[in-house]
Order: structure tokens, then C-alpha cells, then sequence
């Protein structure tokens, strides 16, 4: 039935059709719902593979709903438990839920509608790799930061990361993490400080509202359990490592649980999609400067419970693994997930006034994968030429 | 005797359809066709008209750079039709066997006493010379040229390739000239490759003359290109020559017999071929010749394999280099939600976002589906995997499309020809048409040399 609708329409789409100029948007729909009757060219490969960058950018997806589900109740957990309202599991998920939904709207409709414009524009198809990115940032982002400001941030990302290199492939830093990075030095007091990440709280405290239980919050601060712990440790931040790992601390939607970003990096490592050896290396190097750090007399927590703070679980599985912005070689991939790790820690321990390492270290490695490449590729090339001459 | 070379990235593919060992046709030479499109960098200039008489290994025309260098006629008759193309390019010459099955006479004098230059004089008079080719691109061999040493794969790891312990099981004796005739050429010897698998079984392991190198792994450890990355990398400035091993019986029946023999014991094969089997045809034989074996309803005929070969539909002719015919239906049709449907079990997938991976030693009747649209170089880690080579292969494509000229040679354009990065283009998920992007980076290669 659905093709018959699509055979009927495509003429009109078509080129010299009546709404020919429409023909990338009516292909990135078509293409979505069929896989199309395309062949391969008669001198190249004739068969090809039935993988498809749909269905790689979909197990991404899918890798990240069990962050995003328990993301969607943490967030009624905290409101309740700072609010100290006396809430059922269906109430938490359903506060969480009409929270997170607007953001989504948001992050897709600006996201995808600059990236169907821009295909449109240069009549390209439609690439799918904001998908991904625009599933990404509701996720890293405080949940009560102003729609507005998303859009910005999200319009941001896409036309000055990704679509002035050349679109999809061509950018060299993560777009999601760059909304995040626009939100965060544009806007900083929506997006750091004590408040921002239990939803609500920011909005209480301004209004001065009086709500039940308010001297939970001055206990707490409703602080990411980061802002204190690297330093000083997680009992004097009101928390535990295994509330870490389970994840019920206020924090970014996505980021707060390890246990739910492993099944997604189980998921990832499986189907071969992201690369294991970043997610290694930048836990080796996350534990390597968490170590020195410990032994140095810089911090008291041991270089383990490094891994479960802050962003770093989630930046390390879903951003650093990036295929377009992570270093491509495959000896590349070792050096960039070290430093990724060891950037992380090392702004976490030596910049008190700036918790969150893993945002910058992340930016800052996609910057320099191409050079860690650039010297991978050389040492083979050198290679080549050594041969030549020894021959 | 050289030690085993394992090679773990490559992939054998999946598909249904092989050839049963056994030749159920023999082809009487009927309409066959010698086509200048085979041959990289070569151009024609024909020595004879519509309506001559010809006979096997009468010359039907010649390389203008290289007027030495003649492409024969592999069947005695007349000169049936030249087929030219745009701008009049020379696209087929063909001949229609008289059924008399005459040859050119040729008197080979004894080999053992000739140096390089008697032995290229006689490949050349007798119209094999087009069965050496020079790396690097993969052109006809330069009679002029100092080859480093030549190379014979003596194995088909490319899916549904010809078996050449079967197909060539009675040339034993015109390989054994052939190779003979070969170490004449050059003064680093004449290297063989042979499976791991069956070695001590392996016939071609008793040929005297030749260095053999034993290789174990998936396609494409049989490429002759794969090969030498292994045994004697080229480099800037250097150059070695490759000979299939069915050609090397070619050769090797000129030494014998004196006379231009090119029948070969193809394969035709393939999920849509009707009783899929070997099949004896003389060289550039009609499809038409062979219909019997093409499946019905809407199907590719292609002469060579699924990845490299060529769609020549059912009126073309086999190509020069080929021993294979693949047969596939035409993959057009929508599927619905295809990407999102988590089993897939009708499709193969090499990576594991499909559970292809699961099921083993399952067989997949492939068609030519693209299986996704055309999208940017976004997953830039899978073209590694199925390329056992000394190569960062994205950095090369991205050369060849940028055409600079000096990263493509320090990053190993000497080294590939299309062949070897089929499997880069079967497994790339946006879809990008690596072949070709390799096709004009040798090309402009050339042109700029």
C-alpha cells in the first residue's frame, strides 16, 4: 500500500516534476521506509553488502535508549527527592517523560530541518547522521535549559560543525557535543553551578517558592556528585561508587548511569559498530592520570571511581567513538582514547572550578585526531620509502 | 621453499551457486569477439578489415605505442564485424569460426638456449605477449621493461572463481613450459603462489622452476596483487609482471604445439545459473553460446567474478583475462523497512550489525541490489578489514578522488589495481563506488607519467 503511495507520488517529486526541487527531502522519506530498487553499476561491484549507514546509525540509536529510559525516571527521581514529594515509579517516569519529550522535538525539528534544507540546497540526498547527534543532545544537555537555547545551540551545531566542512563526514568535531560546548560558554549559568541538573530545582530557587522539604536541598545542592567528589571524595559529596554505577544522582538525562551505558556499549562492541580499542584506551588513560593523581596527594579518590563520575562513562562510549571525528587509523584509535581518558581526568583534578573534564577533552582530541593520524599514515609511508631504497 | 603466509583480514563470500566439478559442455568455436577494452592503456590500431580471413593467431590488431605487442584472432574463420563505440572507439573485433580450426603455423625454436630477448621475440611473434601483465596498473606488459621478477597466483580465492586444480588439471605440461618459457623473461624467477589447504595433494606443486610461496586466509589471499604486497612489495620506480595461470597454459601450448590454443574450462556460476559447472569455450566466446545456463526472468551476465568482473549482458563475449562467467538476477525492488528489520536472513552482511555473522557456513542467493543509498566516507574503519596489504586504504582513496598525485605514490598506488579493493567497495556501507575511484587515479597515474 505504501509503495503504491510512493509509486503514485514519486512523478511530482521526480526531476521536471511539479515539486521537483523537493527531490532529496522525497528520497531521504522514500528511503526511510523502503530500501530502494537501486543496482549496482555494471562496472564495479555487483553485489554489495546489505549493510547500510541506516541500519549502523540505528544500532547507535539503540544502543543508547537503556541511558536515555533511565535517564527518563532519574529525572523524577531527583525532582521528588529534592521536592521530597512522595512519588510512585510511574509518576517519576512520567515527569521525566514530558521533560525530555520537548527537548526531542526541539533537537529534531531544528536539527533535521537545516540538515533537509542544506541537502535540498546543494541536491545531495539527505545523510542520516543527525540521527544520531540530534538523539545525542537531549541527553548531555540540563534538562530545564530554555527551548530557545537548544535551538540555538542545535542550529549551531549543525550549520557551523558539521554543514560549512561539507556536511555529514566532513566535521571535525562531534555536533552534539559541540551544542553542548555553545550552551555551556554562551549561557553559563543555565548550564553549570549546583542546580541546573534536577529538574525544576533552578526554577524553584529563583522564584523563591517554598516547596516541602527544602532543607534536603541545602543538604545537597542538587550538585552532580562530580563537582565535589574528584577532589574531595564521594562520601563528602553525599554519595556512594555504587550510587555512580547504578546512576540514581542528579546529572545529565543520559549520563548518570554506567550500568545502562554499558549495556549500550555492549551493544556497540557486538555489532562492531564503535571502536573498543577508544573505549579501552580512554579507560586506561582516564585510570593511568587518576592513579598519578591519587598517589601524587592531588586527590582521595582512588583512580577506579574516576571512570563512574561525571560524563565520562557516556562521553566515552558514544562520543569519543565518533567514527567521523575519532582518529582513523587503527593504531590512531589507541593514542586518541588515552589522551581522551587522560584529558578528562587531568582537567577534572587540576581545575577545581571546572568539573567536568570530558566535554573539553573530547573537543579537544577531535581537533587533534587528524595530526595522531597524519603521523600514523606518515610512519607507513616512510615505510614505503625505506623499502624502496634498501632494495 | 618459503615459509606460510597467514592472512587474516579478507572475506570469502557467501555465495550460492557454485560451479559442480564437472564440464557439461564442450562450446564448438562459433561468433567470438577480441575485445581493446580489456587491456588497460592500450590503444588499437586494427591490422585487419570486415570480411578477411583469419586464422587462430592471426593478428587482428596491434598496440600503437607498441606495434610489437598483437592481439590475435583465438579461432580460424572470418572477421564477422568491428564494433566501434563513441567517437569511434574501438570497442570489438569479431570473428565467425569456419569450423576448420586452422592455426597460424609456428616453428618455436628450443627455448632452453634463448636469452630474454629471443624468448620475448617469440611470445610476441606468436600473439601471447597480452597474456603478461605489468604491475604497476595492471596494463600489458612493456616488452621493453626490466621485470623484478613475474608472478602467478595458483589459487582463485574470488567467489565462485574456477577451481585451476580442476579447470587446469590436463595443462600440466603446457604450465611447466609456460613457466619454462617465463624464467627467460627475468632474473628474479618465476613465483608461484599455492594454497595451504591440499598442499602435498597439489599437482602444481611438482613444477620444477619456479619459487613457491604458500598463502592461507580468505579472499583476497588468491589476488596476485595480495600477493606480492607479501612477498616483494613494488616500489617507485620498479616493476614486476603477472600471468593467470590459465594464461600460463596458453603460453605453454605455443611452446608445445606451436600453435595459438586459448580454449579454456571456464566456470559459470551464480545464484540465478542454471546448473552451475565448468564449460570449455575458446577465448572471447558469445554468451549466446552459453544461454543455456542463464536462469530465467531479469538477469546480469557478467564475465569474471561478482566483484570485479564485467556485466556484458546475454549478446556480449567472455572477456581476455577471464575463466568465469557469474550469472545474477537483477536486484530491483523495494524492501520495505529492510534496514530496520533486525534478521535480514534472505541478505549477507560482513559487519555485525546484521546476525548474518551467526549462521555459519550458510550460502545467500546475492542479487545486485545497492542494499542503501549513496552516502559520504562516514565508517572509515571497515575498508582495513578486508584489505591483508601494508596499506592505509582510506588515505589512498581519498588521494585518488583529491588526484594528488604524490600522496597516491606514498601511499601505495603502485601497489593495487582494482582487484584488490573490490572487497573495500562489497562491504562499504555508504555505498561508494571504490573500484572506479581507483580506476581514475591509475588512470591519471598514467597520464601524467
Amino acid at each position: 500500500m505504501a509503495q503504491n503511495f510512493f509509486d503514485k507520488i514519486r512523478p511530482t517529486f521526480s526531476e521536471g516534476g511539479k515539486l521537483g526541487w523537493l527531490h532529496s527531502s522525497f528520497d531521504a522519506f522514500e528511503t526511510f521506509f523502503f530500501v530502494p530498487d537501486r543496482v549496482t553499476r555494471k562496472g564495479g561491484v555487483h553485489v554489495k553488502d546489505c549493510v547500510d549507514l541506516k541500519r549502523l546509525l540505528i544500532i547507535v540509536v539503540m544502543a543508547m535508549v537503556p541511558a536515555l529510559l533511565f535517564g527518563i525516571w532519574n529525572l523524577g527521581f531527583q525532582h521528588s527527592k529534592v521536592f521530597g514529594l512522595d512519588w510512585g515509579f510511574w509518576q517519576m517516569v512520567w515527569y521525566g517523560f514530558v521533560k525530555i519529550i520537548p527537548l526531542y522535538l526541539v533537537s529534531y525539528i531544528v536539527g533535521l530541518g537545516i540538515e533537509f534544507a542544506s541537502a535540498q540546497m546543494k541536491g545531495h540526498e539527505v545523510s542520516e547522521g543527525y540521527l544520531v547527534s540530534g538523539f545525542l543532545i537531549p541527553l548531555i544537555v540540563p534538562v530545564d535549559v530554555p527551548w530557545w537555547m537548544l535551538a540555538i545551540a542545535v542550529a549551531f551545531a549543525v550549520i557551523i560543525g558539521k554543514e560549512v566542512f561539507g556536511g555529514t563526514g566532513m566535521n571535525i568535531w562531534n555536533p552534539a557535543l559541540l551544542a553542548r560546548a555553545f550552551l555551556f560558554f554562551s549561557y553559563p549559568s543555565k548550564m553549570s553551578g549546583d542546580s541546573v541538573w534536577v529538574g525544576g530545582l533552578s526554577k524553584a530557587l529563583a522564584g523563591g517558592t517554598p516547596w516541602k522539604g527544602g532543607e534536603v536541598v541545602d543538604a545537597l545542592s542538587g550538585a552532580t556528585p562530580l563537582s565535589h567528589a574528584s577532589l574531595s571524595g564521594l562520601d563528602a559529596a553525599g554519595t556512594s561508587a555504587w550510587n555512580l554505577f547504578l546512576g540514581n544522582v542528579p546529572g545529565a538525562v543520559g549520563e548518570t548511569s554506567v550500568i545502562a551505558i554499558l549495556i549500550g556499549a555492549l551493544i556497540l562492541v557486538c555489532t562492531g559498530v564503535a571502536s573498543w580499542k577508544i573505549m579501552c584506551s580512554s579507560v586506561l588513560g582516564a585510570l593511568f592520570v587518576g592513579w598519578l593523581g591519587n598517589i601524587g596527594g592531588v586527590t582521595d579518590i582512588p583512580c577506579w571511581e574516576q571512570l563512574l563520575l561525571g560524563g565520562f562513562a557516556f562521553g566515552t562510549v558514544f562520543m569519543a567513538t565518533d567514527p567521523v571525528t575519532s582518529a582513523q587509523t587503527e593504531c590512531g584509535k589507541w593514542i586518541y582514547g588515552f589522551l581522551i581518558g587522560a584529558l578528562c581526568v587531568t582537567v577534572r583534578l587540576f581545575n577545581p572550578g571546572y568539573p567536568e573534564g570530558m566535554m573539553l577533552a573530547i573537543l579537544l582530541m577531535n581537533t587533534f585526531a587528524p595530526l595522531i593520524d597524519h603521523y600514523v599514515v606518515s610512519a607507513n609511508v616512510n615505510r614505503r620509502l625505506k623499502r624502496a631504497k634498501t632494495v | 621453499m618459503s615459509d606460510q603466509i597467514r592472512l587474516k583480514k579478507g572475506l570469502d563470500l557467501p555465495i550460492a551457486g557454485a560451479a559442480l566439478c564437472e564440464v557439461t559442455k564442450r562450446v564448438a568455436p562459433g561468433l567470438v569477439a577480441v575485445k581493446p577494452t580489456d587491456f588497460r592503456g592500450m590503444v588499437p590500431r586494427l591490422l585487419v578489415k570486415e570480411g578477411d580471413s583469419v586464422k587462430a593467431g592471426t593478428p587482428l590488431f596491434a598496440d600503437k605505442k607498441n606495434p610489437a605487442v598483437v592481439f590475435c584472432s583465438p579461432v580460424s574463420g572470418s572477421v564477422d564485424a568491428i564494433v566501434r563505440g563513441d567517437k569511434r572507439k574501438l570497442l570489438e573485433v569479431r570473428v565467425k569460426a569456419d569450423g576448420k580450426n586452422e592455426a597460424e603455423a609456428f616453428s618455436v625454436p628450443k627455448i632452453s638456449s634463448l636469452g630474454k630477448a629471443e624468448m620475448t621475440e617469440v611470445l610476441l611473434k606468436g600473439g601471447v605477449w597480452p597474456c603478461i601483465k605489468q604491475r604497476p596498473f595492471g596494463t600489458v606488459a612493456d616488452p621493453e621493461a626490466t621485470p623484478k621478477a613475474i608472478f602467478i597466483s595458483g589459487f582463485n580465492t574470488a567467489p565462485l572463481g574456477a577451481d585451476p586444480e580442476f579447470a587446469l588439471k590436463d595443462d600440466f605440461a603446457a604450465i611447466q613450459a609456460g613457466v619454462e618459457a617465463l624464467g627467460k623473461l627475468t632474473k628474479g624467477g618465476v613465483h608461484l603462489s599455492l594454497p595451504a589447504k591440499g598442499l602435498p595433494a597439489n599437482e602444481l606443486h611438482k613444477l620444477t622452476g619456479v619459487v613457491f610461496h604458500v598463502f592461507e586466509g580468505p579472499h583476497p589471499a588468491g589476488n596476485v596483487g595480495v600477493q606480492i604486497n607479501h612477498i616483494c612489495p613494488i616500489n617507485k620506480g620498479e616493476v614486476v609482471w603477472t600471468v593467470d595461470l590459465h594464461l600460463v597454459a596458453v603460453i605453454g601450448r605455443l611452446i608445445l604445439t606451436g600453435k595459438y590454443d586459448t580454449r579454456r574450462i571456464i566456470a559459470v556460476a551464480g545464484p540465478a545459473a542454471v546448473k552451475p559447472s565448468y564449460v570449455e569455450v575458446p577465448a572471447g566466446v558469445s554468451m549466446k553460446d552459453l544461454a543455456e545456463y542463464f536462469g530465467e526472468g531479469d538477469v546480469r551476465i557478467i564475465s569474471g567474478d561478482v566483484l570485479t568482473g564485467e556485466a556484458v549482458g546475454p549478446e556480449g563475449f567472455l572477456g581476455f583475462y577471464h575463466n568465469q562467467v557469474s550469472v545474477l538476477l537483477e536486484g530491483k525492488y523495494f524492501e520495505m523497512f529492510g534496514w530496520a528489520n533486525p534478521i535480514r536472513s534472505k541478505k549477507y552482511s560482513f559487519s555485525h550489525a546484521y546476525p548474518a555473522f551467526l549462521r555459519g557456513g550458510k550460502k545467500y542467493e546475492m542479487d545486485t541490489n545497492e542494499n542503501g543509498g549513496e552516502r559520504p566516507f562516514l565508517m572509515n574503519d571497515v575498508y582495513g578489514k578486508v584489505l591483508p596489504m601494508d596499506i592505509y586504504p582510506l588515505y589512498l582513496f581519498k588521494a585518488c578522488l583529491a588526484g594528488d598525485l604524490e600522496k597516491m605514490e606514498n601511499l601505495g598506488i603502485y601497489e593495487v589495481i582494482e582487484e584488490d579493493v573490490a572487497l573495500c567497495e562489497y562491504v562499504c556501507p555508504s555505498k561508494i563506488d571504490i573500484q572506479n575511484i581507483i580506476r581514475q587515479g591509475i588512470d591519471l597515474m598514467m597520464k601524467e607519467m
